[in-house]
């Protein structure tokens, strides 16, 4: 399979290796990886467990490095920056939503949500805003002032979302945000992604080892052993 | 509130009880060094102002005395001392830094007790004093030790042939009767028992007492009479009858069991006769202590100028006691700082190792949502410190607490070198330099020991970090 590079993309891998050393020997994770995830759409990485999904999604989100090859976010050649500017960075272009929901548990949803926007320095009045509006959008404002041990699984998950969100980053990355959900609360969680991508234009890369998923994605990369087996347009653009 | 802080703050509270120990160590320490110190200050001021009260704070000797006088005082005076005197005075310098400035006469010699049954002598180490002036030095207490009630009356400046004794001197020449001494057991009888007058020794000085003073000792009536006997300067033999008012224990046994405190004219009869008249010191008391090295170096100046055969030499000088004491309660206190300083800094690097432990998966994600590794760092750092200068402001309070309680429960003790009882007191709040000092050091290792963990969370991978639940 040719990878199609298309002009309008927000994350471009080239020849990535990832491996991890493990003892005395070497675990590939992924293995010469390339491929482009197109701006403003829900992509979806699918493969099975340990095929190396939230690797690849660690090395978009600036969180962890290659062994080899190119990486390239936001038209930024992240494997040069160093790890403050990639914290800079990832603050302002990357929302994270990860399967354990991973709230601050000692800030309220409503702080949890204005976390993002302290640290890009947002003045206390827009901070509330955005935060309010966010949380109004995830449908959690009555429940801004609980703590994540107040919450339910589910609405853990709309705070998450909201807190990655709140600041518009470019690019959101979701592991497997379902995994620790049931099945019904995971619809309504995946419906309500697919809903703020849609009104926010905003870019989802999406990882998860459940096939039923493919259906509500626009962009489909599958995985096995770390290596890409398709990328597949399920709608055109 | 300030986000860091927010967060710093909620996870003190909610480890509440792993925070509460920890607190509680530095609290510990904190009420540990303050006590201790407080009360090792209140020593310091104690035996500080017994020595000052006693010796002033410098005394101005002939040359050479403080090395080989003691044995010879009549050759180590201080000619033309009240020129001296007059010199230190009118020095606009150190004029108002003094308090007292009186001079003192050393004296060795043998003293004898020949009242009716009683037939007893020995050595004596006197001191000549001006009664007015050892009152005002008696008077100095900065530090309200309350080391001295009430004045004492016994000796005056118009009565010069009245004085007083070490406790233990006034047992040896069997005066605990006639002075009606509590705790003074007169002597056994014992074989040796002598009549009046009959050993070599008290026969020449009884036959000295007759010449000089034309009268027989035994005709002393009310308060006890006692002979002094020395050589003068010139080495002649001299005698004066002193009349004893009663006693003064000193803190020091040798001392006690010699010590005669008699007017300084009498002392200067006694060593130089019929010659002129010398002290052995100029004793300055200062009103403050501080004062001490900037009045020590204008007496030099004044010394060198006038080209004067005389050196200085401090209270502590003259009474090592005071350094040895203080240097072993600074000991303790460091050692004991020491101890303090290793348990707080285990309890905190082991609470902060565990917070961290704990929160490694907080820490991967606000890593992950753009916190720098120094924002992590800062976090776990004002975590142990906020929870030392918690432990340690509740440590102070509570020694502040304890504190008053001691110095309202009428406690006495009797510092070293002491002969009486003085209020025991624990003086914390009057030394914020200690209570600041150890609050800031408390907080300083709780800091310190906060930075290897916060170094630790902070060098942590984000991966690894997200990957700990
Ligand atoms: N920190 C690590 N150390 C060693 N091996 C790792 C590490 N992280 C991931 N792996 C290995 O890399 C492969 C891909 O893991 P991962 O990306 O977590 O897969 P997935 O998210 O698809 O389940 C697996 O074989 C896994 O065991
Ligand atoms: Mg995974």
């Amino acid at each position: 399979m040719v990878p199609r590079v298309s002009s309008s993309s927000v994350v471009r891998l080239s020849r990535v290796l990832k491996t991890y050393r493990v003892g005395s020997t070497d675990v590939k994770a992924l293995d010469d990886i390339t491929l482009a995830i197109p701006a403003n759409r829900f992509s979806i990485v699918i493969g099975a467990s340990g095929s190396g999904k939230t690797t690849l999604l660690n090395l978009i989100g600036c969180i962890d490095t290659a062994t080899d090859g190119a990486v390239e976010v936001c038209e930024e050649d992240v494997t040069r920056l160093s790890d403050d500017r990639l914290a800079d960075f990832r603050s302002r272009h990357i929302g994270f939503i990860f399967q354990n929901f991973s709230l601050v548990p000692v800030l309220t949803a409503y702080e949890n949500v204005e976390y993002p926007l302290i640290l890009l320095g947002m003045t206390v009045a827009s901070r509330r805003q955005h935060a309010m509006a966010m949380l109004e959008a995830v449908g959690l404002a009555e429940h801004a002032h609980r703590f994540p041990n107040e919450l339910s699984g589910g609405q853990k998950q709309r705070v998450a979302i909201a807190r990655a969100l709140v600041k518009r980053p470019t690019l959101v990355l979701a592991d497997e945000p379902t995994a620790n959900l049931d099945s019904v609360t995971g619809a309504s969680i995946i419906a309500l992604m697919r809903r703020v991508q849609a009104e926010l234009n905003t870019t989802f890369i999406f990882a998860s080892h459940d096939a039923q998923l493919i259906s509500h994605a626009d962009d489909i990369f599958a995985i096995r052993d770390g290596a890409l087996l398709e990328h597949r347009m399920e709608t055109e653009q | 509130m300030n986000l860091l802080l927010k967060i710093v703050l909620r996870n003190i509270l909610r480890n509440r009880r792993r925070s509460i120990m920890t607190g509680s160590a530095v609290a510990a320490g904190s009420l540990a060094l303050l006590l201790f110190g407080g009360f090792t200050s209140y020593i310091f001021s104690g035996l500080e102002t017994g020595n000052v009260q006693r010796n002033g704070h410098l005394t101005v000797f002939h040359s050479g005395y403080f090395l080989f006088g003691e044995g010879n005082p009549a050759a180590y005076g201080i000619a033309h001392y009240r020129g001296v005197m007059e010199l230190i005075h009118d020095d606009p310098i150190l004029r108002p830094m003094i308090n007292v400035m009186t001079p003192t006469q050393s004296v060795l010699g043998i003293a004898g007790n020949f009242t009716g049954t009683v037939d007893a002598s020995k050595t004596f180490l006197g001191i000549g004093i001006v009664p007015s002036d050892r009152e005002r030095m008696r008077g100095w207490d900065p530090y309200d030790t309350r080391a001295v009630n009430g004045l004492d009356r016994r000796m005056a400046d118009s009565e010069e042939s009245v004085g007083l004794l070490g406790l233990g001197m006034a047992r040896v020449l069997g005066l605990c009767g006639p002075l009606r001494l509590k705790d003074c057991p007169p002597a056994p009888d014992t074989a040796a028992a002598q009549t009046p007058g009959t050993s070599a020794v008290n026969r020449e000085v009884l036959d000295l007492a007759d010449r000089d003073t034309g009268e027989h000792p035994n005709a002393a009536q009310g308060e006890p009479r006692i002979q002094l006997l020395a050589a003068t300067a010139d080495g002649a033999p001299n005698i004066v009858s002193l009349t004893v008012a009663g006693v003064e224990q000193q803190g020091v046994r040798e001392l006690d069991d010699n010590y005669v405190i008699m007017d300084l004219p009498l002392a200067q009869q006694l060593v130089y006769g019929r010659g002129e008249h010398k002290v052995t010191g100029i004793v300055l008391q200062l009103a403050r202590t501080r004062d001490m090295p900037a009045a020590r170096a204008r007496l030099a100046a004044l010394i060198r100028q006038h080209r004067l055969p005389l050196e200085i030499r401090g209270f502590g000088e003259l009474n090592p006691f005071y350094g040895q004491v203080v240097r072993l309660f600074s000991g303790i206190f460091l050692f004991m700082t020491l101890v303090m300083g290793m348990i707080v800094l285990f309890a905190v690097v082991n609470t902060m190792t565990m917070n961290v432990m704990e929160r490694t998966n907080e820490i991967g994600t606000t890593r992950a949502l753009g916190v720098r590794r120094q924002g992590i760092r800062r976090q776990f750092l004002m975590e142990g410190m906020l929870i030392g200068a918690i432990g340690a402001a509740v440590g102070s309070l509570l020694a502040i607490a304890l504190s008053l309680a001691v110095n309202h429960a009428g406690l006495t003790w009797v510092p070293p070198g002491n002969a009486n009882p003085i209020p025991l007191r624990v003086d914390v709040l009057g030394k914020p330099g200690l209570i600041s000092g150890a609050w800031l050091g408390l907080v300083l290792v709780a800091t310190l020991a906060a930075l290897l963990p916060a170094n630790r969370a902070a060098r942590l991978s984000v991966v690894d970090a997200l990957r700990h639940v």
